[in-house]
C-alpha cells in the first residue's frame, strides 16, 4: 500500500480522504457542491482502508460505531428485562419455587429463560465484554489518525476545503488593520493563532477532541476493575452473624480479626419527640431511626494454633451503623440486618394433679446442661435436644440447623415418687408422653431472647481501579462535552479574503463568536451553508 | 416553617403558570425574524416571572429543609417537586445561552405538570430511614435530578422541532406518535384532575380481599373502584361497586388510578380537540413558525451534552459511592440502578448516533423524546410499579 502525495507536497498515509496538511479531497466521496464530511478530519482509518484478512474483518466489525450502538441498544433492552421481576438476589425463597408461586406461568417462563439471574448470565457478560472490545478498537481506529491529521494540518488550506466548510464567506479585500483587529480579538478569546504567508489559522479547544477517547479509556479501566473481582483474594463478601455479648472470628481474614458485639440497638422515631414527622409516622406506623451494633474489633496476637484460644489485642471500639461501616486494613464491616433469637427457655417441673411446681430450670439453648438438679430429690435430665426441631421423612424427630429457632427436648424427670424417671417430649405448643401418662410435666415458664447483629464483611481491592476508571471517565466526558474544538481560517485566495470556520459542535456558539470578532470591520459575517441547504419542511 | 414552605411552593406554581401565559404572548407578538432578534417585552416579563417563581421554589426547598432537618428529596413528592424545580432552573440557564422564549413555552408546561403530579403524593415531611441518613442523599439525589432536568430540556426542544418539522396536512406515523406525546401530557392533567376531585370530595371505600398468598387483606381506595381487587368484598356502605375484578398479582388500586387518569385524559383531550378542530401538534404549529429547525436541533443536542455528564456524575457515580457506603456494594442491580444505567446507555447511544451516524434533526428529536420517556419511566414506574430498594413512594 502506497502513501499518497498531495499536490501541496504532504505525504499522507494510504486511505486518507482529506490531505492532512491542506485539506484537499484525495478520495472523492461527495459531490463538490456538498459540504465536506469533517468527521475524524478525513484521516486514514484502518477500518476504512483494509478489509482482507480475518483480523481486518474483526477489526472492522468492532470499530464500527453502528455495531457499538447496536451493542449498547441490545444491552439496554436486556438490562430492562431483568427489572420486570425481582432478581434472584432479592428474593428469599428458592428461585425454582419463588417465580412460579408469585407470578404464575409468567414467573415460571421468566425463570426458565434464566432471567432470574440475568446480570450474571454468560450472555450478559459476553455483551459487556463485546462493548469493552468495541470501546478499545473504536478508539484506536480513530484516535491515532485523528491525532496525526490534526498535528499535520497547515495554516494555508486548499480552496476546495475552505469553500465546502459549513461556515464560509468571501470578502473582496481586507485592510491590514482589519486583519490585526481580528487577530487581536481572536487572541483575546483564547484562540491559538498560526500565520503563514499572511493566512491565519485560529484554533482553540483542540483537547476537547480527545474527550471521547479519554472517557473510553476510563470506561475500559472501569470494566477491567469489574473483571478483577473474579481473581481470588481481590474480593471478599461474607455474612457474619454475631450475638450480643459474643465474639466471632471475621471470615476470610485467616483468623486475624475478631469482632465482639456488645450491643445491638434498634431505635424508632418517636412521634412525640419528633413532632415534624408526626403525620408521616402516624401513617407509616413505625419508622426505624437507627440500626446500630456497638462492637469491638480485636486482632490476634501471635500464631494461630489449632485448639488453642487465641490471644486478642483490642484494635478499636466502634458503633457500626447503616452508612457508617467499620473499616480497617481494607476490610469493612457493614451493619446489614439483625434478628431476634431465642436464647433461654424456662420450665417448671410440675405435678399434673396438684399443679404444684417442684422447682424451675432455665435452659441455655446454645449450651444446655445434661442434668438440672432441683434439690429434694427432684432433677431433670435432657436426653435429647433438637434446636431447630422438625419431623424427618422417616417420622423421627430431627433438627434442621443448630440455630434454636424451634427448640424441642426429650426430658427425663426424676422425682422421689418416680425414682426411675418419666420421659416426656416437649416442643413449642406440643407435649408427647411416649410411655403413657406421666405424673409430672415440664410446664413452660418463659423465654428469653437475644439480638443477633447481621454484618456484611467486605474487602474490595478492585475499588481503586474502579474509582480511577470513574474519575478518568468523568474527566473525558466533561472534556468532550463542555469544550468545543473551534477553528477559523482567514485566508487570502485570488485577491479575496476567505473566511471559513469549523467546530465539532455548538455551531451557534462559533457563529456568535465570529460575529463579535468581525464586528466593526470590513469583513462580512460568513454564511452558515447548512442552513441554506436545509429547507424547512411543511411550514404553515 | 412547613407552612411557609408549602405557601412558597404554591406561589411559585402560580408564577410558573402566569409566566407560561407570558411566554405564549411573547411568541404571538413577535414579528418574523431569526434567533438574533432580542426578547420582546412579553418575553422579558415571562423570564422575570420564571426567575421569581424559581426563587420562590428555592425558598420552599430551603424552608422545608430547615423544617425536616434533611434535604427535601426523600420521597416521591419531594423528589418530583425538586425535579420540576431543576427543570425550571435548567431552562433558565439554557435560556440565557440561546435567548429563545419559545423554549420556555414548551418547558414551563412540562415543569408545571411535573410539580402538579408531585403534589398528588403525600406531602408529609417524613423521617429518614437509616439507609437514607447520609449527606450523599443530598448530593446524589440533587445531582441526578439536575442531570435529568437538563436532559429533559432536550425533550422540550425536540418537541418544538417535531411540531415544526412534521407535516400535519396528512396523517402518518409521525403525526400519530407526536400526538401520543401530546396525549400523554394531557393524561397527566387527567391524573391531577381526578386525584384532586376525589380527594376534594373526600372519597373513600374499603375492600376486604384476598392477596396472592391467599391471605385476607384490607384495601382502601380513594377513587371509585372500576377495577376491584381479587375476591374483593365492598365494606363501605353505598360504596361504588367495581366493574370488574383483577387477578391477585395485579395491583388493583394502582390500575384503577391509571384507568381513571386515562379516562379523564381522554375526556380533556376530546374537549381540546373539539375546540381546536385539529391535532394539538397541528394547532401548535403557527407558534413555532419563526424558529429555525437547526437552531432547536442544536439546543436539543446541547442540552444532552450539558446534561449527560451531570447525569453520569449524579445518577451513577455518586450513586455508586453512596451504595458502597450504605449497602456495602456500589452496584447491586436494583431496578432503579438498572434504569439509571439504561438511561445512561440510551443517551450514550444518542450521542454516538449523532456524532457518527449523522442522526441530526428529526431522528435526533425523536431520540430526545424517547430519552425523556425513559427518564419518566424511571421516575414513575420504577417507584410505583417495580419493587426495589428505591421504592420510596406508596
Amino acid at each position: 500500500m502506497n502513501d499518497v502525495k498531495c499536490e501541496c507536497g504532504h505525504v499522507n498515509p494510504h486511505g486518507t480522504v482529506l490531505c492532512e496538511a491542506c485539506g484537499k479531497e484525495l478520495i472523492i466521496q461527495t459531490n463538490t457542491d456538498q459540504l465536506i464530511d469533517m468527521r475524524y478530519e478525513g484521516s486514514a482509518r484502518r477500518s476504512q482502508t483494509y478489509n482482507k484478512t480475518i483480523i481486518d474483518k474483526i477489526w472492522n466489525f468492532f470499530s464500527s460505531v453502528k455495531v457499538g450502538v447496536w451493542l449498547i441498544i441490545i444491552t439496554l433492552i436486556a438490562s430492562s428485562l431483568g427489572t420486570i421481576l425481582p432478581q434472584e438476589m432479592y428474593i428469599d425463597l428458592p428461585a425454582d419455587v419463588y417465580y412460579e408461586q408469585e407470578y404464575g406461568w409468567f414467573g415460571k417462563l421468566y425463570y426458565q429463560l434464566g432471567f432470574n439471574n440475568l446480570y450474571g448470565s454468560w450472555w450478559y457478560l459476553v455483551l459487556i465484554a463485546m462493548i469493552g472490545i468495541s470501546l478499545v478498537i473504536c478508539s484506536l481506529d480513530r484516535v491515532v489518525p485523528l491525532y496525526k491529521a490534526l498535528k499535520a494540518q497547515r495554516v494555508t488550506r486548499h480552496e476546495g476545503f475552505l469553500k465546502r466548510q459549513r461556515v464560509f464567506g468571501v470578502n473582496e479585500a481586507a485592510s491590514e488593520s482589519d486583519f490585526s483587529t481580528v487577530k487581536k480579538r481572536l487572541q483575546e478569546r483564547r484562540y491559538h493563532i498560526r500565520e503563514e504567508n499572511g493566512d491565519i489559522l485560529a484554533e482553540k479547544g483542540r483537547f476537547s477532541r480527545w474527550g471521547p477517547y479519554v472517557n473510553h479509556v476510563g470506561l475500559i479501566i472501569f470494566l477491567f476493575g469489574g473483571m478483577l473481582r473474579f481473581i481470588p483474594g481481590m474480593y471478599v463478601n461474607e455474612d457474619l452473624w454475631v450475638r450480643e455479648g459474643e465474639t466471632a472470628v471475621v471470615p476470610e481474614t485467616d483468623g486475624q480479626f475478631y469482632l465482639q458485639n456488645n450491643k445491638f440497638i434498634l431505635e424508632h422515631y418517636d412521634k412525640n419527640k419528633d413532632k415534624t414527622f408526626e403525620k408521616a409516622i402516624d401513617k407509616a406506623g413505625e419508622v426505624v431511626k437507627n440500626y446500630q451494633s456497638n462492637v469491638v474489633l480485636y486482632k490476634r496476637v501471635g500464631q494461630n494454633l489449632p485448639g488453642e484460644k487465641p490471644t486478642l489485642k483490642k484494635v478499636k471500639d466502634y458503633k457500626v451503623r447503616v452508612n457508617l461501616p467499620l473499616t480497617y486494613e481494607g476490610y469493612s464491616v457493614f451493619q446489614a440486618s439483625f434478628r431476634n433469637e431465642l436464647n433461654k427457655m424456662a420450665f417448671g417441673l410440675t405435678n399434673k394433679q396438684t399443679n404444684k411446681s417442684m422447682g424451675e430450670l432455665t435452659i441455655d439453648l446454645r449450651d444446655p446442661k445434661m442434668k438440672y438438679d432441683l434439690g429434694n430429690g427432684y432433677s431433670v435430665e435432657i436426653l435429647n435436644y433438637f434446636p431447630d426441631f422438625e419431623f424427618a421423612e422417616n417420622g423421627e424427630p430431627a433438627t434442621k440447623s443448630r440455630v434454636p429457632n424451634n427448640p424441642a427436648f426429650v426430658f427425663r424427670m426424676v422425682t422421689p415418687d418416680k425414682p426411675k424417671g418419666e420421659t416426656s417430649f416437649v416442643a413449642i405448643k406440643q407435649t408427647i408422653e411416649p410411655f403413657g401418662d406421666n405424673q409430672y410435666k415440664m410446664a413452660f415458664k418463659g423465654i428469653e431472647t437475644t439480638n443477633v447483629s447481621g454484618f456484611i464483611v467486605r474487602k474490595d481491592a478492585t475499588l481503586w481501579v474502579i474509582i480511577i476508571g470513574g474519575i478518568i471517565f468523568m474527566i473525558g466526558v466533561i472534556q468532550g462535552a463542555y469544550w468545543n474544538h473551534r477553528r477559523i481560517w482567514l485566508q487570502n485566495k485570488n485577491g479575496e479574503v476567505w473566511i471559513a470556520a469549523h467546530t465539532n459542535k455548538n455551531w451557534y456558539g462559533i457563529k456568535r463568536e465570529i460575529e463579535s470578532v468581525l464586528a466593526d470591520t470590513n469583513l462580512n459575517m460568513p454564511i452558515d451553508q447548512a442552513q441554506i441547504e436545509e429547507t424547512d419542511k411543511g411550514g404553515v | 416553617m412547613a407552612t411557609i414552605s408549602s405557601n412558597l411552593l404554591f406561589i411559585s406554581f402560580i408564577l410558573y403558570l402566569v409566566a407560561t401565559l407570558f411566554f405564549g404572548g411573547s411568541i404571538k407578538s413577535k414579528k418574523p425574524g431569526d434567533e438574533k432578534q432580542g426578547t420582546n417585552k412579553w418575553g422579558k416579563i415571562a423570564v422575570f416571572l420564571t426567575i421569581i417563581g424559581f426563587i420562590s421554589q428555592l425558598g420552599y426547598f430551603i424552608t422545608r429543609w430547615i423544617a425536616a432537618g434533611h434535604a427535601p428529596v426523600s420521597n416521591m413528592f419531594e423528589f418530583t417537586t425538586f425535579f420540576g424545580m431543576a427543570l425550571v432552573g435548567a431552562f433558565i440557564v439554557i435560556y440565557f445561552i440561546y435567548r429563545t422564549t419559545l423554549l420556555g413555552l414548551f418547558t414551563m408546561p412540562v415543569a408545571i405538570l411535573v410539580i402538579a403530579y408531585a403534589s398528588m403524593f403525600p406531602k408529609d415531611i417524613s423521617p429518614l430511614i437509616p439507609a437514607l441518613q447520609s449527606y450523599w442523599l443530598h448530593i446524589h439525589v440533587t445531582t441526578a435530578a439536575i442531570g435529568e432536568a437538563i436532559l429533559a430540556i432536550s425533550f422540550a426542544a425536540g418537541l418544538i422541532y417535531l411540531v415544526k418539522a412534521i407535516d400535519q396536512t396528512k396523517s402518518s406515523k409521525q403525526t400519530f406518535w407526536l400526538e401520543m406525546v401530546m396525549f400523554s401530557l394531557v393524561a397527566v392533567i387527567g391524573f391531577v384532575a381526578v386525584s384532586s376531585i376525589f380527594s376534594g370530595l373526600g372519597f373513600h371505600e374499603k375492600f376486604n380481599w384476598t392477596d396472592k398468598h391467599d391471605n385476607a387483606a384490607v384495601l382502601e381506595y380513594t377513587m371509585p373502584a372500576l377495577s376491584g381487587p381479587h375476591e374483593g368484598e365492598l365494606v363501605t356502605k353505598d360504596g361504588f361497586k367495581p366493574l370488574f375484578e383483577v387477578p391477585a398479582f395485579i395491583n388493583a388500586k394502582k390500575l384503577n388510578t391509571v384507568i381513571w387518569s386515562l379516562m379523564a385524559g381522554l375526556v380533556i383531550y376530546g374537549i381540546i380537540r373539539l375546540i381546536l378542530r385539529k391535532r394539538i401538534a397541528a394547532a401548535l404549529k403557527p407558534i413555532v413558525k419563526n424558529i429555525k429547525l437547526d437552531f432547536v436541533d442544536e439546543i436539543s443536542y446541547r442540552s444532552v451534552l450539558i446534561g449527560f455528564p451531570v447525569f453520569t456524575l449524579g445518577a451513577l457515580i455518586f450513586a455508586m459511592i453512596w451504595a458502597q457506603m450504605a449497602w456495602s456494594r456500589f452496584w447491586g442491580w436494583d431496578p432503579k440502578e438498572v434504569w439509571a444505567l439504561i438511561t445512561w446507555l440510551f443517551y450514550a447511544a444518542f450521542l454516538h448516533l449523532r456524532l457518527s451516524k449523522g442522526w441530526h434533526g428529526e431522528k435526533s428529536a425523536w431520540l430526545a423524546v424517547i430519552g425523556f420517556v425513559i427518564i419518566m419511566f424511571n421516575l414513575v414506574a420504577v417507584n410505583l410499579v417495580i419493587a426495589g430498594l428505591h421504592s420510596y413512594a406508596g
